[in-house]
């Protein structure tokens, strides 16, 4: 990978600018770092910061970008005539792209030389048998204007590495150039230097909201590329899940989101009074030895991974419920089927949120001040209608925005469900049927191989920027609840 | 002090409309100690629960799992007949790699045939139901090591060999003999036969390293799966996530504590951070997804992919760690620097930064070990649905090469049909679990060992 040696000269390159930029300062200066400016190993910095910075931003920026140009110019080679009726032109570049990937396989073992790959035509040769030796295998005859949009690119993205491996070592050594010539023992190395690293400072920090950035753009357009294939009624108002190949399918959120909803909502129904009875307990009764104790075992319970939870669901939880509840089992009634059910993972998932649910109450109920508990003690209240009458009511906008935040993480909990709770989408109040959730259905959607000129696959899209905006309104409503009627103490 | 105690006892008997005496409880107070005591009962028992939930989670895995550390191997005397492997007899390594597994069949055939006649045992099985005892490995490691030592032909070897699932599954008591009915893979004359095996002592349960050495393996050998490679896949992404997330969140960490100035871009940094922190992992993938492997054209399944999007997820948790621990250094030290001439910049990273370093690695490691576990996003980009088989032999190719991590094989082996790959994955998680009970262990002791109080 000729990318990643760029890589390593470029921090060669700064290496060595480390100590020629120092030796040169110094020996500007007669030997005597005294006369310096700045520290030795700041002009050291200097010339290191130099060289590699710019050039390694730039190359950053066009591998990023270098994609997207090229797509743009092979995509206006091929003529609107060359897309058939039942295609896109999004399905036409990517066999473009895995002709091109095909010929690059072809030359690197040495079926093709480089200019035989370049000049081949479809008249003379059969491209896809050719194509299907070195492993990649392409659906139809390959038609000459892919196969000259496919060539198209490859001359593209070689040109564009050739012209980006000049330019990056061409900045990286210009820069070596400016800052080493600009080493003297009277340059303010280290202002320059310190300037630079704050930039790189804010350069890090803006990556949060960058990532954010990432996440909404690549959901929003894939989002809208599903709009345009699929009717945006039938996704928010429709009433059934049912993706198929023939192209008629019907893909709704509604039944998703109430198999998530219930799901969560059984959740919650067991991970808010164990976690808030724990979390009154602990703060309020208990000795400081048996918290000790406690709390962090109940913790463990948060740092357990959730592919443990989920096999924890499929392979113990599921089939005890169908011991019980199921054929032959204890109670005698045949209600479940299978061992996924809403119950199963519902179960599993709250015993996930009891330690969230009661970590974050115990601080809540920890903030209330001592001066509101002895003055309900002390007019003679028990300790029990003292919890219940002053510290919870105290308490409650924390405790509210603990329970939202809970909600928010059963709704996006991904393994527990794919593995626990069943793949059948449908409105059903019995708790005992296998259901599904909006984050099973992307995973479904997603795996495996993706097309992504189908809107079988692009609906996941939909559904993940669907689930980002649920989850973060409930969090963003949590944070506002506890800020809003946050009780003053101080 | 004479008119407390006159008035204490009318104010005490006054509201005691049914007389009586204080030490006996009116019917109002009993309710009210009662409700007391249910409360306290109410959180006791939610303790309880919570503890003995975790005690059941614990069991279920020891007690599932430990099995999978443990296989039953069948002790042969191989005779490596020259006839079969060697036709020309000159040793010559080409000609002897032409022989395919097929071709080795009939030698353990052979070496099964012997050992049951060897022991006097009496059974009416013909060769391929004796071989069938064995797994299907048996072949394909026969025929490695007669490629590795081709000098050993016409020798007579003593081999150490995998036995199927079903009969392993029969020795740990996953298998019985009336759930075998309809199974096509083992009969009941079979199972006569590794009772006898076993009391002889050729048939042995023993700790199997190539569980936590060895690669996957496909559907019908679950016996020889193991996680090795899938740790190495886990290995190389978190060789990434702490190099690009540690600086990162750290240089972040630093701006937003030490110089960010209260404004919007500031503001929107902040809530950006929380914001991420909180959002579902699943849609770090679907980034990943689009990002990395659509737009950039990464290759699919490559660690160096997964590591990519767990780095963008544990970015938050190790900035809000670093954050609090360099709030925690105080402002005097800083003062003290500045004081004696140094810039803002040179006492952040000379004074700052090392008394912080012992709370940022304690926050690294718990999101290092985080991002251990995390599996939603990793089915996003592909690292299940294949076996991985290969190590990675470079560098770049553990980068690169598609490969699995520890909770995906988990994940995988839990998806397939074969019960017997249950055990694996319980195996696997007892073995993701020590990992991540290490790792948070070194957090504590470090935090408990270099924290220091101002």
């Amino acid at each position: 990978m000729p990318t990643i040696w760029l890589v390593v000269l470029l921090l060669a390159l700064a290496a060595a600018g480390f100590y020629w930029g120092r030796a040169r300062a110094l020996s500007s200066a007669g030997g005597d770092a005294r006369e310096l400016h700045s520290l030795p190993s700041y002009y050291g910095y200097h010339v290191a910061l130099a060289s590699f910075v710019p050039a390694i931003t730039v190359l950053v920026v066009w591998l990023l970008a270098q994609p997207l140009v090229i797509e743009n110019r092979v995509s206006s080679l091929i003529p609107a005539e060359a897309v058939p009726e039942s295609s896109t032109l999004g399905l036409v570049m990517s066999d473009v792209r895995r002709v091109a990937e095909g010929l690059d396989i072809a030359v690197e073992q040495g079926m093709l030389s480089r200019k035989e790959a370049r000049d081949m035509d479809t008249g003379t040769q059969d491209v896809r048998a050719l194509l299907g030796e070195v492993g990649v295998a392409v659906g139809e005859d390959v038609r000459p204007e892919i196969l000259s949009a496919a060539q198209a690119f490859r001359n593209l993205a070689a040109t564009g590495k050739t012209a980006m491996t000049v330019v990056v070592a061409l900045l990286a050594l210009g820069g070596f150039a400016w800052a080493y010539a600009r080493t003297h023992k009277d340059f303010r190395a280290r202002n320059v230097v310190e300037r630079g690293v704050l930039a790189l400072l804010i350069l890090a920090a803006s990556l949060a909201i960058l990532t954010t950035v990432g996440i909404v753009l690549s959901m929003l357009f894939e989002t809208r590329n599903f709009f345009t294939l699929h009717s945006w009624t039938d996704f928010f108002f429709g009433l059934t899940w049912a993706p198929n190949f023939r192209g008629d399918s019907e893909l709704s959120i509604l039944p998703l989101l109430w198999g998530t909803l219930y799901i969560s909502f059984i959740a919650l129904l067991v991970a808010v009074p164990v976690g808030l009875f724990a979390a009154i307990y602990l703060s309020e009764y208990a000795s400081s030895a048996v918290r000790a104790f406690a709390k962090p075992l109940l913790e463990i319970l948060a740092g357990i991974p959730t592919i443990v939870y989920g096999l924890f669901a499929l392979l113990t939880v599921g089939p005890a419920l169908v011991d019980l509840f199921g054929k032959g089992g204890l109670l005698g009634v045949e209600w479940m089927a299978g061992a996924t059910s809403v119950l199963t993972a519902g179960l599993v998932m709250g015993v996930m949120l009891i330690p969230f649910v009661s970590s974050l109450s115990d601080d809540i109920i920890n903030a209330v001040p001592q001066a509101m508990r002895d003055g309900s003690l002390g007019l003679g209240a028990t300790k029990s209608e003292t919890v219940r009458q002053v510290v919870m009511p105290a308490a409650l906008p924390g405790i509210v925005g603990a329970i939202l935040l809970a909600a928010s993480r059963a709704i996006g909990e991904t393994m527990i469900v794919v593995m626990g709770a069943g793949a059948i989408a449908k409105f059903s109040a019995n708790p005992l049927e296998s259901m599904t959730t909006i984050t099973t259905r992307i995973v479904s959607q997603l795996t495996g191989d993706t097309d992504f000129a189908s809107p079988e696959t692009l609906v996941a899209f939909a559904l993940g920027l669907s689930l980002f905006v649920l989850t973060l309104g409930l969090n963003v409503l949590a944070l506002y609840i506890v800020r809003k009627y946050r009780e003053q103490y101080d | 002090m004479t008119d407390f105690s006159h008035s204490t006892p009318s104010a005490a008997t006054e509201p005691r409309k049914h007389g009586g005496s204080l030490l006996a409880q009116t019917a109002r107070t009993r309710k009210r100690n009662a409700a007391e005591k249910r409360f306290r009962a109410y959180g006791i028992a939610a303790i309880a629960a919570g503890l003995a939930m975790l005690l059941v989670l614990v069991v279920t895995i020891v007690s599932k799992g430990t099995g999978a550390f443990q296989q039953t191997f069948v002790t042969l005397n191989v005779e490596l007949l020259e006839s079969k492997l060697d036709k020309n007899g000159n040793r010559d390594l080409d000609d002897i790699k032409k022989v395919t597994t097929f071709g080795y069949a009939p030698i353990i055939k052979g070496a099964m045939e012997a050992a049951v006649e060897e022991l006097g045992i009496e059974t009416d099985l013909k060769s391929k139901e004796l071989a069938g005892i064995l797994s299907k490995n048996a072949a394909a490691q026969l025929r490695e090591y007669v490629i590795a030592n081709p000098d050993q032909i016409g020798e007579t070897v003593e081999f150490r060999f995998l036995a199927s699932s079903r009969v392993d599954g029969y020795l740990k008591g996953r298998v019985h003999r009336d759930s075998i009915a309809n199974d096509k893979n083992i009969s009941p004359e079979q199972l006569d036969l590794v009772d006898e095996l076993a009391a002889a002592g050729v048939l042995k349960k023993t700790f199997n390293m190539d569980f936590i050495t060895g690669a996957d393996a496909s559907d019908a050998r679950p016996e020889a799966a193991g996680m090795g490679v899938s740790m190495l896949g886990s290995l190389f992404m978190m060789f990434v996530v702490l190099a690009l997330a540690l600086p990162i969140g750290v240089a972040a960490s630093i701006y937003l504590e030490e110089f960010a100035p209260q404004n919007w871009l500031t503001d929107m940094i902040e809530v950006n951070i929380a914001n991420l922190a909180a959002v579902p992992s699943i849609v770090f993938g679907i980034l990943g997804l689009a990002v990395f492997i659509n737009y950039m054209h990464l290759p699919t399944s490559a660690p160096l992919v997964g590591g990519l999007v767990l780095t963008l997820m544990t970015l938050p948790t190790i900035i809000i760690s670093t954050r609090a621990s360099l709030k925690a250094v105080p402002p005097s030290i800083r003062d003290a620097a500045l004081g004696v001439g140094a810039s803002k910049m040179q006492a952040v990273f000379h004074h700052v930064l090392p008394l912080a370093a012992p709370g940022i690695l304690t926050g690294t490691i718990i999101g290092l070990a985080q991002a251990l576990g995390e599996t939603a996003p990793l089915l996003l980009i592909g690292m299940v649905g294949f076996i991985a088989s290969n190590a990675p032999e470079s560098l770049a190719d553990g980068l690169l090469a598609p490969n699995s991590a520890m909770p995906a094989q988990i994940y995988e082996w839990a998806k397939r049909a074969d019960p017997a790959f249950y055990e694996r994955a319980w195996g696997g998680i007892i073995i993701l679990l020590i990992f991540l009970v290490t790792m948070n262990t070194l957090a504590v002791i470090l935090r408990r060992r270099f924290e220091r109080r101002w």
